[in-house]
């Protein structure tokens, strides 16, 4: 399917990891390394022990869907009204979410509790992670 | 320690003229409601020692912000002492607790606090635009909190964020479409009243059902009008607001916490919003109870926000306030708390968030006409702000 209008993110060396990830097929998050907390929106400390020690690495790509809504308002013109935005959860740790897509499905079947894994759209310099139901 | 609302009251309150898209100049809009306040106060410029806003002047989103502190500063040749206006606040009405804080620590006597819009002139002849989307051209990349997070996954709007809002609490709570009529329903019933309202004609639930989907579960009645206009309100200091025109109004309690994420999308409760921490601070610095207040003028953006406003502020216990506003009885102006008495932004135009104080302050001094609650209210909450933003004051009668 044809890739929809994005305005993209402003990658620098801080979210980087994040928004260019896919382009090595992994979505990263930074992780504090003594104390194994992922954060994000990316930050230059661990929320929990203030730590500075934070590296980027890959997850599973596998979440749940949190809540998501169908988008009908024409804001850009797109042949895919509506679309589906969500909010996902990320297996490896509570409360590490992300908006989203969800897309390879009929935006009707998105439904809050769906289990869901990362693919990523490729725009210019950035791999959007987006998200497709488990078995699809 | 004596609670610094204890110092502070509103004086004087006043709006523009008001309209879906009036051309006018968003300064003059300001400069009327500015001076229709001061005048309600029965106040000259020269006692206006205080200036308060917001968002303030700011570029981007046209039409957002009709007049910054310099522009009315000195278009009314104001001598002040104590000046503040920006958005990094506790919502639109944190500029309000900003100038109670001001009058009580002494920084100033009676400050001006406004607010205005020209969003509806801004947007012309067509429909309405999506954050983000308006100039900038191809090159346009989003960057930090919250457009990096929202817009490249097509969130162009509030309505997507505050659509997840509303869907986690249908998921949870069982919440329908039905229930959340109750808000744009009332506001609507309640602007056929007031004759600065802009959409007045009635409103069925059949229409409600049959409207336009915007972004589930919200529907175009679920979403406020883009308006011009502009509103002003004066707060002095107890003691400089004895001999006015009116009869003060206490600030009985103020509400700013925002104890969860400054986000959008990772605020820990996904079927509240700011508006559940601003709640519980009012709450926690008065002796008075939801029971108490006789009307509630509530943020409703978008309806959802109006209903989460009502949970947070215990008028219903939380995940109840769909069937605490179904059919509209409880929420009626005669009826349990009446809401959004001027028809609130979804049918009374998007004030942003002043709406909501003036209307608590007409309906404190009997002044609302055909729209008047019945029973002489006492006591007012004013609750401003969506997702990540929020802020309210209570008020009551001295």
């Amino acid at each position: 399917m044809e890739k929809p209008f994005r305005i993209l993110p402003r990658v620098t060396a801080e979210n980087e990891h994040f928004w260019c990830g896919g382009r090595e097929g992994e979505l990263r998050f930074l992780r504090c390394q003594p104390c194994g907390q992922y954060l994000h929106p990316p930050a230059p400390l661990c929320p929990d022990c203030l730590g500075k020690d934070l590296q980027a690495e890959a997850v599973s790509g596998r979440a749940t869907v949190l809540t998501f809504t169908l988008n009908h308002q024409p804001w850009v013109p797109s042949a895919d009204h509506p679309y589906a935005i969500a909010i996902v959860e990320i297996d490896e740790q509570p409360g590490l979410r992300l908006m989203t897509n969800i897309v390879g499905c009929p935006a009707e079947s998105v439904h809050v509790g769906m289990r869901v894994r990362v693919v990523f759209e490729e725009h210019e310099d950035v791999f959007m992670p987006l998200f497709t139901p488990e078995d699809a | 320690m004596e609670r610094m609302e204890r110092r502070a009251a509103l004086t004087g309150a006043g709006q523009s003229e008001v309209g879906r898209r009036l051309g006018r100049d968003p300064l003059e809009l300001t400069l009327d409601a500015c001076v229709a306040a001061i005048e309600d106060a029965g106040l000259s410029t020269r006692d206006i020692d205080g200036l308060a806003t917001y968002p303030g002047a700011m570029g981007g989103n046209p039409g957002f912000s009709g007049a910054g502190i310099t522009e009315v500063h000195d278009a009314l040749r104001l001598e002040l002492d104590w000046f503040s206006g920006g958005m990094e606040r506790s919502g639109q009405l944190g500029a309000v607790v900003d100038a109670c804080l001001a009058v009580a620590c002494g920084l100033a006597r009676h400050v001006l606090c406004f607010r205005s819009v020209w969003e509806g002139s801004a947007q012309g002849k067509g429909s309405r635009p999506g954050i983000g989307l308006s100039g900038g051209g191809g090159s346009f990349r989003a960057s930090g909190p919250p457009m990096e997070w929202t817009l490249p996954f097509r969130a162009y709007s509030a309505v997507n964020w505050i659509g997840m809002f509303a869907q986690r609490h249908f998921h949870e709570y069982g919440t329908t479409r039905e229930q959340l009529a109750g808000i744009a329903l009332n506001a609507r019933r309640n602007a056929a009243l007031n004759p600065a309202a802009i959409y007045r004609e009635p409103l069925s639930l059949d229409d409600y059902m049959s409207a336009r989907m915007i972004s589930t579960p919200l529907c175009l009645y679920d979403c406020d009008v883009p308006c011009d206009g502009a509103t002003a309100v004066i707060v002095s200091h107890v003691d400089a607001a004895r001999d006015l025109r009116k009869p003060p109004l206490r600030v009985e309690a103020v509400g700013t916490a925002l104890r969860g994420r400054p986000s959008w999308d990772q605020f820990d409760d996904l079927t509240t919003m700011a508006c559940r921490d601003a709640a519980r601070m009012l709450w926690e610095r008065t002796d008075l109870r939801p029971g108490d207040v006789d009307v509630a003028q509530l943020y409703d953006g978008f309806s959802f926000i109006a209903l989460s406003w009502l949970e947070s502020l215990g008028f219903c216990g939380m995940g109840v306030g769909g069937a605490f506003v179904e059919g509209g009885r409880r929420i009626a102006r005669d009826g349990e708390i009446p809401l959004n008495t001027h028809g609130g932004q979804l049918s009374g135009g998007r004030l942003h968030g002043y709406g909501f104080i003036h209307e608590a302050c007409v309906q404190l001094w009997g002044e609302a006409g055909a729209r008047q609650v019945a029973g002489d209210p006492e006591v007012a909450v004013a609750g401003a702000g969506g997702g990540p933003l929020a802020g309210c004051l209570l008020l009551t009668r001295l």
